[in-house]
């Protein structure tokens, strides 16, 4: 049977998500979770598998409300995790400044955003929370920006009409992580957070039906060993690095949330990712990752590339009347404002006409001439200076006398493990926060959404709905000679020893920008049957070469970082399968994902919510054999679609 | 441009490491320092031989995990971090030393990967304020004078990279536990703690094995994130006030 003969199974019928009036869903929630006496919590420890925003608020929380946390992450400190590269800001229905923002207000904007393929009584639980997060973080010390008045200052962001978005000039992620970091330190030193940094998390342990684990490997040593617990947090982040090019870091992988869905924890909407309009192009195969700029540059710069194909003279030789300022002239309305996803696409196209610019035509001029005419240098330097002061470090190219070049890149990933209302995956006693999980942002996340999403399921989502998953459940330890620990730990090991044992000519990077570069162009930013069903026959090539060809110099027992990447793409190679099969399955556009086969008559996309008004959650049942499909019908009872319009 | 790297080969803690020249060839000016050793590891793994290990994550310039002594210098030539310092600062034929951060403080772990958890120990004995989740009053209940929160603002930029340490011919973290104690000690939510945040985060420096501050001023010269001198002046006042 070929993997796309995927199966449908049971739908998801139960979110765990209360009854009554979605403005008392949570309260009910939290009053009817079952408590965990303060002097019992010391003996149930926790493991938390990421220090990002998610995982640092949930480890520091759950340490300060007396449990024994042991907190995994694979950097050489927990502060150094991927949230802290976010730039924008966090959303929060504060309405300080008394212009109509409200709890239902971000709510209604967050399921309409998505493009209605979230859960409503999750997005409308985010908006409560918002609010108590900036209270906290403010508690902590974070320098947010303020007026002279001594108040918060907020903004305008994403294309929203409120002004709802706290931020810290444009180091929100850093300060914000940096805060809930320092919150974690303080638990780490009294003793409550058992902290292991470069450890790497290798697969999950289930024991009777429940997480009760993890086996991760000591990237500095290589031993790999199990750490048992009561419950287990996966905090890992997003998948954007399937792609290679993307704007995540580095080192950000799969592997946790991926060997979680190997164990039965469902998969959702993978085909969700996020597409950023306004990344730094890349300026050679050797380029490692790509930089985004904040997208607020739109605001202020004309986008535009030659009308003529081909056409490589410098753009201040190209007159204003051989100039395509393509998003003016299809979108007369909006221009270079519109969503990230129409202005990424549009890109695509105008490139793959062959009117690109730059390095291998991969770019679009983001233009300030006439912003510097119209306002003056000094006013354009006071809005973007850092911005352009990166730019020119990057490129080494001044933006203020020659136009930017820019082209989108992956950003966030919307999908990821399926959970219920209270976070929990379809594996009992194991959770997913933040990035990691397929909650809240639909097909589409707006901006300032992701720090909102992690920092709430962090602080204020998971502790609570922990709390009742170790009050309700009787649990016995796991002895430490119990068989599953020793034979998952030797499957890790295993794995490791096959890729070192193989020893041939082509190193990990290479195969990542093989895949990447496969998935981009068939699984990017405009899909289509044909070209998906093509990813869907390559893949397992390529995942087959790797098992020849992969070579990996050194032993597992000592720091081998190319062993590490060497093991990731394992897991990559599996996720890219089913982001294919799950974008080759829904045949609508929607958000992120846009099929080119269902487009309105002016080129936009469009759902098909009839047959499409659901979240994919999907079964893993092997290696290269077909998942089964499992649909959590969406109910729309507060926002009701509407197809969006931007022309 | 073609390029020969003098590069800190160690392999463990405990091993004795030593300068190995490598010779590297079509390094595009538009590479950045890391993806020239990207180039050099793509090699030696062809060749069977170890890659170098370095630390790096987000290639941005926030993260923090990247760090080496280029030429002598933490971070090269550019004040940044070396995942943005790109080639176009060398030129054709240069011979170029890379090593790792060098402090007492900072044993090597391998090649150019060094153990920077003492820093992470500084700010687990005081870099915090104690606001247990769920405590937190309303946010505008305690205006901030916008001078305070943009001196907090500036301080609080530190990405914790080390370089400072680094560059300090003593291997001192003053400015380091400076950017921390200034970045709370301004701010009302710091206050309560204001006094013991610094005697512990100065006790816990001392501890670790930092060497003492002599006024050298190459730790904020190193910054890629501009922490000023003056953060050590408030720094030593804050500990006198103490």
């Amino acid at each position: 049977m070929s993997y796309l003969d995927y199966t449908l199974g049971e739908p998801v019928v139960d979110t765990a998500a209360p009854a009554g009036p979605i403005e008392q869903r949570w309260e009910r929630r939290r009053f009817e979770a079952k408590l965990v006496n303060p002097a019992n919590r010391r003996k149930h420890t926790v493991i938390v598998v990421g220090t990002g925003l998610a995982g640092g608020a949930a480890g520091a929380t759950l340490a300060e409300q007396g449990y024994r946390v042991v907190q995994f992450c694979f950097q050489d400190s927990p502060r150094r995790a991927h949230s802290i590269a976010a730039q924008g800001g966090i959303n929060a229905a504060k309405n300080y400044r008394n212009d109509g923002d409200s709890v239902r207000r971000l709510f209604y904007d967050t399921v309409k955003g998505g493009d209605f393929r979230a859960r409503e009584s999750n997005v409308h639980r985010l908006a409560e929370v918002s609010v108590e997060i900036i209270d906290q973080c403010v508690a902590q010390g974070v320098p947010f920006a303020r007026e002279y008045g001594g108040l918060l200052d907020t903004r305008s962001f994403g294309g929203v009409q409120v002004s709802r978005t706290f931020y810290a000039r444009g180091q929100t992620g850093q300060q914000l992580l940096l805060g809930a970091y320092q919150a974690l330190s303080r638990q780490i030193a009294a003793g409550n957070v058992e902290m292991h940094p470069r450890t790497e998390m290798l697969d999950l342990l289930v024991v009777d039906g429940r997480a009760r684990g993890i086996v991760a490997r000591d990237l500095v040593t290589g031993e790999i060993r199990s750490y048992t617990a009561d419950a287990v947090v996966l905090a890992t982040g997003g998948y954007g690095n399937v792609f290679y090019l993307s704007t995540n870091a580095k080192n950000s992988n799969a592997t946790a949330v991926w060997r979680a869905h190997r164990r039965g924890a469902l998969f959702a909407n993978p085909c969700f990712t996020q597409i950023h309009p306004t990344c730094i192009p890349r300026s050679g195969d050797h380029q490692s990752k790509l930089t985004l700029m904040s997208e607020s540059l739109r605001n202020d710069g004309r986008i535009w590339v030659p009308k003529a194909k081909g056409d490589t003279r410098p753009p201040a030789q190209i007159p204003e009347d051989e100039r395509d300022y393509y998003l003016e002239r299809i979108y007369p309305a909006f221009g270079n404002l519109v969503p990230r996803d129409i202005a990424s696409r549009a890109a695509k196209v105008v490139c793959d006409e062959g009117r690109g610019v730059g390095p291998g035509g991969q770019g679009v001029y983001l233009d300030f001439a006439d912003a510097i005419a119209r306002l003056g240098r000094d006013a354009v330097e006071a809005k973007y200076g850092n911005l352009f002061e990166m730019y020119q470090r990057i490129t080494a190219e001044d933006p203020y006398t020659v136009p930017m070049r820019i082209y989108p890149a992956i950003h966030y990933t919307m999908g990821g493990l399926w959970v219920d209302y209270d976070l929990q995956t379809t594996i009992p006693g194991l959770f997913a926060i933040g990035e990691a999980n397929f909650s809240d942002h639909g097909a589409n996340r707006l901006g300032a959404s992701a720090l909102m999403q992690g920092l709430a399921d962090g602080y204020f989502v998971l502790p609570p709905t922990l709390n009742d998953y170790l009050g309700r459940t009787k649990l016995d330890a796991v002895p430490a000679d119990h068989p599953e620990l020793a034979a998952v730990e030797a499957e890790s090991a295993d794995r490791l020893n096959l890729i070192l044992a193989v020893d041939g000519d082509r190193t990990p990077d290479s195969f990542h920008r093989e895949l990447g570069e496969l998935l981009w162009e068939e699984c990017g930013m405009a899909r289509d049957e044909a070209g998906l069903r093509r990813a869907l026959a390559r893949i397992p090539q390529i995942r087959e070469e790797f098992w020849r060809r992969i070579k990996v110099p050194g032993t597992g027992e000592e720091l081998n970082q190319a062993l590490e990447k060497a093991n990731r793409l394992v897991d990559y190679f599996e996720l890219a399968e089913l982001m294919c099969l799950d974008a080759l399955h829904r045949a609508e556009s929607c958000g992120g994902h846009f099929r080119t086969e269902s487009a309105t008559p002016d080129g936009e996309a469009a759902r098909r919510d009839e047959e499409f008004g659901y979240a994919a959650a999907w079964e893993f049942t092997g290696t290269g054999t077909a998942p089964v499909l499992h649909k959590e019908q969406l109910v729309f009872e507060h926002v009701h679609p509407t197809q969006r319009s931007y022309a | 441009m073609n390029l020969t790297l003098r590069i800190w080969r160690q392999q463990g803690p405990d091993t004795p490491g030593e300068m190995t020249e490598y010779r590297v060839s079509g390094i595009s000016e538009d590479m950045s320092f890391l993806e020239m050793l990207d180039t050099l590891n793509e090699e030696l793994i062809l060749r069977g031989e170890r890659p170098v290990a370095f630390d790096h994550d987000c290639r941005e310039g926030i993260c923090g995990a990247c760090g080496m002594v280029i030429n002598g210098q933490a971070h090269g030539p550019e004040r940044t971090t070396t995942c943005q310092l790109h080639m176009r600062h060398f030129r054709d034929g240069d011979t170029i030393d890379v090593e790792p951060w060098r402090a007492g403080a900072f044993p090597v772990v391998r090649d150019l990967v060094v153990d920077r958890s003492a820093l992470d120990r500084i700010i687990g004995s005081g870099g915090y304020v104690t606001a247990p989740t769920g405590s937190a009053p309303e946010a505008h209940a305690t205006p901030v004078p916008k001078e305070a929160a943009d001196l907090a603002f500036e301080h609080a930029e530190c990405i914790g990279c080390g370089a400072c340490v680094a560059a300090c011919p003593n291997g001192s973290a003053m400015l380091f536990t400076a950017a921390k104690v200034v970045h709370l000690n301004v701010l009302p939510q710091g206050a309560p703690e204001r006094a013991s945040r610094v005697r512990n985060m100065v006790g816990t420096m001392d501890e670790e094995g930092f060497g003492g501050c002599t006024n050298t001023g190459e730790c904020a010269t190193a910054c890629p994130k501009g922490i000023p001198l003056s953060g050590i002046a408030r720094l030593n006042r804050e500990f006198l006030r103490s």
